[in-house]
C-alpha cells in the first residue's frame, strides 16, 4: 500500500475520512451539527478558547499526566522499555474529562443552557456532570438499564455531582441504545440542549472534535518521551472502545512513519466465539452506517446492529469512530483484540507488579503489551495508555474472581 | 428507459386528490408487525380503508427519530424474523392486486447500505416501490442513495421539519421528489403535535419553495387531527397512533390477536372519514 503524505489532514468538508464518517442525521439535526461545526471552527481560531480549556486542563483536570517508565513490568516482560501514559491520574479518573472540558466550553461559548451525553460503564456521564457541576449547568445523562445495574457506583457519582440520570429502557439498553435515546432528546430539544458525546464518533464535526480534545494525551507523551530518552517512542498501544484515547494518543504520531501504533479491541470471549461474544468492531465487523457515522460495526447479515460484549462496560459499544476506520483501511494503525481472560489477567499483573488498579479498558491494552512486549529489543521504546483507573470496576472484577465484596 | 419522475403512482395520485379537491391520507405500518402474514394482511385492507398513499416501515434495530411506539414496532417485526427482503416481498404481494396505491419505504440506512444500494434500488423498483424516506440521509449525503434512486426512477422523499430554515430549504428541496414530508414538530415520532396555525403557516412557507405535494406529519393521533391538518395540507401522515392499534391488538403471548387486522382497518376508516370530510380551505 502507498504510503499518503499525511494521515493527520481529514476529516474533508463533509466530514469524511475516506469512505468514512459524514453526517447520517435526521434533517432535524442537521441544522444543529452545522451551527456546532461553524461554533468550533471559530472557537478553533480564538486564542482565548484555547488558553481557557488549558487553564482547566492544568489546574482543574491535572493536566499534564505523568509519563512512567513501569520498571518492574518492564523487567518482568523482559524486552520493550514500558511506560504508562498516566491519563488515569486525571480528576475523575480518566481520559474522558479532556473531551467533556473542551466540549462544556464550546457549549457555554455558543450560550447553550443544558447538556445531555450517553455514557456506558458510566465514565463519560460521570465526566459530563463533573464539568456541568463546575459550570452550573444542568445536565441529563442516558444510560441504558443494563449498564445502570452493572455500574451503580459510578451512577451514585453522577446522582452526587447533582446529574439526572436517565434510564434508557430502549432496544438491548445498554450503550448504543443511550446513544439512541440522547439523539431523541437533542432532535427535540433543539433550541438550548447541548449533546456532549464521548467518543470519536457521532456525525462530524464530532469525530474530529473529540479526537482535538483528546490529542493533548499524544502531544504530551512526544514532549515527555523526547524529555525522557531524547527521542520518539517506537510502538504505542492503546484500548479502543469508541477510540477516543486511542486516537488521542496515537494522531500527533501519525506521520512519524517510525511510529508503530496498534489499537486493542474488546475480544469478549474470542472473535471465534461468534455474534454477539465479543465487541471487536474492526477486527471483527464490517463497514455500516449507524449514530450518524459510517465506521466499522457489529452487524448481522441484514444490517441488523448485534449488541457488543465485553466484560468492560466501555468497550462494548458495537461501532468504533470513522477515524479509525480509515486508518485500519490504510494499514497506518493496526488494530488486534485482547479476551476478556486476558484482560481480567493483565488487570492482576498491573496491580501486582506496578501498584496501579487499571480499568478494564486499559487492562485490554496491557494484555496486548504483555504479548509484544517480550519479543522487542530493550531499547525499543513502548508507551501504553493508562486511559483509567479502576475503581469502578472491582466489583464486576470480583464477581469474575469469584470474590464477594 | 426510466420513465420521468412526473408520471408515478405517487404523481397519478395527487393529480387525483387534487381533482377531488382534498387532501390525502399517508398511513404508516411497519412491515412484518407483527408477523409477516398479519401484517399482509393489513397492508392488503388499507386501500380500502382509506388509505391514499402507504409508507411501509423497514425495522431497524435503532430508530433514533422514532418514539416508543414505532420502535417496538420495529422490534417486534425483527424478533419475527422480518428482513429488508422480506420487507420488498410484502410489497410484490400487495402489488398483485393492488397496482395504484403509492407505497414509500421508510427507514434507516444501514439495512439499504448492507443490501446493496444498487441491487437494493433495482429490486425495490421491480417489486413495486415508488418512493423512499431514509430518515438518517439528509441532503448533505446525497450521493449515497437519494442520485442513485432519482435515477433508478425512484423517489426520494425528503423531510422538511421547524429547524430548516429558509436558508436551508431550497437544498433540502432540490432532489425531492413525490412529495415533501414536513415533520410539524422537533422531536421523535409519536410525540407531541403541533398547533393547527404553525402547521398553516409551515405548509405556507414550503409551497413560497416548492410545487410538490406537502404532507405533514409527526403527532397527528385521532381523526380529528387529520382533519384539521388536511384543511391545510395535501396530505395528513399517520403513524404512531395506527401501529399503537396493532400493539393492542397483541395477545398476550405478542401474537396477532383475533380481530387486530379488523381493529387497525377500522381505525384507519375513521382517519380517512375525518380526512375526507375537511375540505380543503375550509
Amino acid at each position: 500500500m502507498t504510503a499518503l503524505n499525511t494521515y493527520r489532514s481529514g476529516p474533508d468538508e463533509q466530514g469524511h475520512f475516506g469512505a468514512y464518517g459524514g453526517r447520517f442525521v435526521a434533517e432535524t439535526l442537521m441544522p444543529l451539527i452545522l451551527e456546532l461545526e461553524a461554533a468550533y471552527e471559530a472557537a478553533k481560531r480564538d486564542p482565548s478558547f484555547r488558553s481557557e480549556l488549558d487553564y482547566y486542563l492544568a489546574h482543574y483536570v491535572g493536566r499534564p499526566s505523568p509519563l512512567y517508565f513501569a520498571e518492574r513490568l518492564t523487567a518482568m516482560l523482559g524486552g520493550a522499555k514500558v511506560y504508562f501514559k498516566r491519563d488515569e491520574l486525571n480528576h475523575t479518573g480518566a481520559h474522558k474529562i479532556n473531551n467533556c472540558m473542551g466540549q462544556i466550553l464550546l457549549a457555554r461559548r455558543m450560550g447553550k443552557r443544558r447538556i445531555i451525553a450517553e455514557t456506558g460503564a458510566g465514565q463519560h456521564g460521570v465526566a459530563t456532570a463533573t464539568v456541568c457541576a463546575l459550570f452550573g449547568l444542568p445536565c441529563t445523562v442516558y444510560m441504558g438499564e443494563t449498564d445502570i445495574a452493572r455500574q451503580q457506583p459510578n451512577v451514585f457519582r453522577m446522582k452526587l455531582l447533582g446529574a439526572e440520570v436517565r434510564p434508557v429502557t430502549s432496544g438491548a439498553r445498554t450503550l448504543k441504545d443511550a446513544m439512541n435515546e440522547a439523539l431523541r432528546d437533542w432532535v427535540t430539544n433543539v433550541a438550548d440542549t447541548f449533546y456532549i458525546i464521548g467518543t470519536v464518533a457521532g456525525p462530524h464535526p464530532y469525530p474530529a472534535m473529540v479526537r482535538d480534545f483528546q490529542s493533548v494525551i499524544g502531544e504530551e507523551t512526544r514532549e515527555q518521551m523526547q524529555a525522557a530518552e531524547g527521542r520518539l517512542p517506537d510502538t504505542l498501544v492503546a484500548a479502543i472502545g469508541g477510540g477516543s484515547n486511542a486516537m488521542g494518543l496515537f494522531h500527533p504520531f501519525l506521520d512519524d512513519p517510525t511510529v508503530r501504533m496498534v489499537g486493542v479491541e474488546a475480544g469478549g470471549h474470542g472473535l471465534d466465539a461468534g455474534e454477539g461474544a465479543h465487541a471487536a468492531s474492526i477486527t471483527g465487523g464490517r463497514p455500516g452506517v449507524l449514530h450518524g457515522n459510517r465506521t466499522y460495526l457489529l452487524q448481522d447479515g441484514d444490517g441488523q446492529i448485534i449488541e457488543g460484549h465485553s466484560i468492560s462496560a466501555g468497550l462494548d459499544y458495537p461501532g468504533v469512530g470513522p477515524e479509525h476506520a480509515w486508518l485500519a483501511d490504510q494499514g497506518r494503525v493496526e488494530y488486534v483484540s485482547a479476551t476478556d481472560r486476558e484482560a481480567l489477567d493483565a488487570f492482576r499483573l498491573c496491580a501486582e507488579t506496578e501498584g496501579i488498579i487499571p480499568a478494564l479498558e486499559p487492562a485490554h491494552a496491557l494484555a496486548h503489551v504483555t504479548k509484544i512486549a517480550p519479543a522487542l529489543p530493550k531499547d525499543h521504546l513502548l508507551v501504553m495508555n493508562m486511559c483509567g483507573r479502576g475503581d469502578k470496576d472491582i466489583f464486576a472484577v470480583a464477581a469474575h474472581l469469584g470474590v464477594t465484596l | 428507459m426510466t420513465p420521468p419522475l412526473s408520471s408515478g403512482r405517487i404523481e397519478r395520485r395527487f393529480a387525483r386528490l387534487a381533482e377531488e379537491g382534498r387532501a390525502g391520507l399517508v398511513t404508516f405500518v411497519t412491515a412484518g408487525d407483527p408477523d409477516a402474514t398479519t401484517a399482509a394482511g393489513i397492508l392488503a385492507g388499507l386501500p380500502a380503508a382509506g388509505a391514499d398513499v402507504i409508507e411501509l416501515g423497514m425495522p431497524f434495530t435503532d430508530p433514533m427519530a422514532d418514539g416508543p411506539s414505532i420502535q417496538a414496532a420495529g422490534l417486534r417485526a425483527l424478533k419475527a424474523g422480518q428482513t429488508l427482503a422480506g420487507t420488498l416481498d410484502l410489497v410484490r404481494g400487495f402489488r398483485r392486486a393492488d397496482d395504484a396505491t403509492p407505497i414509500v419505504l421508510m427507514g434507516y440506512y444501514n439495512p439499504i447500505f448492507s443490501y446493496g444500494v444498487d441491487r437494493f434500488l433495482a429490486d425495490a423498483k421491480a417489486a413495486g416501490v415508488d418512493g423512499l424516506i431514509v430518515v438518517d440521509l439528509p441532503p448533505e449525503e446525497d450521493a449515497e442513495l437519494c442520485l442513485p434512486a432519482l435515477a433508478a426512477g425512484v423517489r426520494f422523499v425528503r423531510l422538511a421539519t421547524p429547524t430548516t430554515d429558509d436558508r436551508r430549504l431550497p437544498k433540502v428541496l432540490t432532489n425531492t421528489a413525490g412529495f415533501v414530508y414536513y415533520v410539524s414538530i422537533a422531536g421523535i415520532t409519536g410525540a407531541g403535535s403541533a398547533k393547527d396555525a404553525d402547521v398553516a403557516a409551515a405548509v405556507a412557507r414550503l409551497k413560497r419553495h416548492t410545487d410538490l405535494p406537502v404532507a405533514v406529519g409527526f403527532g397527528i393521533k385521532t381523526p380529528d387531527q387529520a382533519a384539521a391538518v388536511a384543511r391545510v395540507a395535501d396530505a395528513a401522515v399517520v403513524g404512531s397512533a395506527i401501529v399503537d392499534r396493532v400493539a393492542a391488538g397483541l395477545d398476550a403471548d405478542g401474537r396477532a390477536g383475533p380481530g387486530l387486522v379488523e381493529d387497525v382497518l377500522g381505525f384507519v376508516r375513521d382517519l380517512a372519514d375525518g380526512v375526507r370530510g375537511a375540505r380543503k380551505g375550509t
